[in-house]
């Protein structure tokens, strides 16, 4: 246990990525829940986490979990709150890009985590394919795959 | 392969931005669930004093520590995580008396602390000597050969002058207020000014 960082070093450098990848797996209105309970179950077992452990593999594995639960738990409580204005072409002040996450969130499930923790985490094909089970083939060709239908439907694809 | 099947992999990061006044709002929220959920073993803020910028850090027994920038904070923070445990946060609701109260001291409205103190990171016959020195009235000095003596070691001196120097709650434990026979200053973690500004600032008042 020993030289492992306090965990507020932990949230410091990577709570920026996690929040990212909320955003893009559990949506723009659930992302808050979704980082919070990630970093709440990683404070929790970060005593036991080994020292030379991959840390940002290991919050993702998390997010993808909380992710999943948040997403089902915002589906159960079925009150429809529409997560497009009326314009949705708009850009949001506080940066939101609504179509970009329109275009993520109508991928499938697969590709939009295989994009998600490939380009945002910045994890390696091997890793994903343990977050999202396959083979690091199958989850490069999910991402390949979905950056893709990005392109096609994303309005700005040049700029991405 | 053309550039058309290979495209230069996307900026998404730079599409998603995130604001530091986000991050701020999760990292509060992260810290008020981890305390209710007990999973914030040490909770941690800074202070400025007119001994510099204080690092104080509490467990939810009480004070643990208390650093002088001199001690370097992160360095302090890295023990702290192998000494007591990493669950550390930057949380500072659980220290707001101890800031009202050191407060109060620098500015020569408190004389006593009435705050719970942690003695975990001293144990043995330095957490004797520690456990000796608020009788040490607010303005009083006393030696290193009387506190050993109040400590039931009366020629251990030497060894409670080593419990003094690494006292982990400086100020809090009036540590500053033992001084050589000589008339020196002695050993402080905070450095010989640090010592002679808080006896210069009890005198005073």
């Amino acid at each position: 246990m020993t030289g492992k960082p306090p965990f507020e070093a932990i949230v410091a450098q990577h709570g920026p990525m996690v929040l990212r990848v909320c955003r893009a797996t559990a949506g723009w209105a659930d992302a808050d829940d979704a980082w919070s309970e990630t970093f709440l179950a990683a404070l929790r077992a970060y005593p036991e986490l080994p020292a030379d452990a991959n840390v940002e593999a290991w919050l993702v594995t998390i997010a993808h979990r909380k992710a999943i639960d948040v997403t089902r738990a915002a589906a159960r409580r079925a009150v429809p709150v529409a997560d497009l204005p009326e314009d949705p072409a708009a850009d949001q002040p506080d940066g939101r890009d609504l179509d970009l996450h329109a275009a993520l969130a109508a991928l499938p499930h697969k590709q939009r985590a295989a994009v998600a923790y490939h380009y945002l985490a910045g994890l390696p094909y091997r890793d994903v394919a343990a977050i999202i089970g396959g083979s690091a083939d199958a989850a490069r060709r999910a991402a390949s795959d979905g950056i893709a239908s990005l392109r096609r439907s994303y309005p700005k694809t040049g700029e991405l | 392969m053309n550039a058309h099947t290979h495209p230069r992999p996307p900026d998404l990061p730079g599409a998603f931005p995130v604001t530091s006044a986000q991050l701020r709002a999760l990292h509060d929220r992260l810290a008020a669930e981890a305390a209710a959920a007990d999973l914030l073993d040490v909770a941690y803020r800074t202070l400025d004093t007119p001994v510099g910028t204080l690092l104080l850090a509490a467990t939810p027994a009480g004070l643990v520590r208390v650093a002088f920038a001199s001690e370097d904070h992160d360095r302090v923070l890295t023990a702290l995580a192998s000494e007591i445990s990493p669950r550390i946060l930057n949380a500072p609701q659980r220290l707001d008396d101890v800031a009202r109260e050191l407060d109060e001291y620098f500015t020569g409205r408190r004389r006593v602390f009435d705050l719970p103190l942690d003695f975990q990171l001293a144990t043995g016959f330095r957490r004797a000597v520690l456990s000796q020195l608020p009788a040490i009235g607010y303005g009083h000095t006393a030696s290193y050969a009387q506190i050993a003596a109040a400590a039931g070691s009366p020629r251990a001196f030497r060894a409670a002058g080593t419990a003094c120097a690494l006292n982990p709650l400086p100020v809090v434990v009036p540590c500053h207020r033992v001084i050589p026979s000589d008339g020196s200053l002695g050993r402080y973690r905070g450095g010989p000014a640090a010592k002679q500004l808080l006896l210069n600032l009890e005198a005073a008042a």
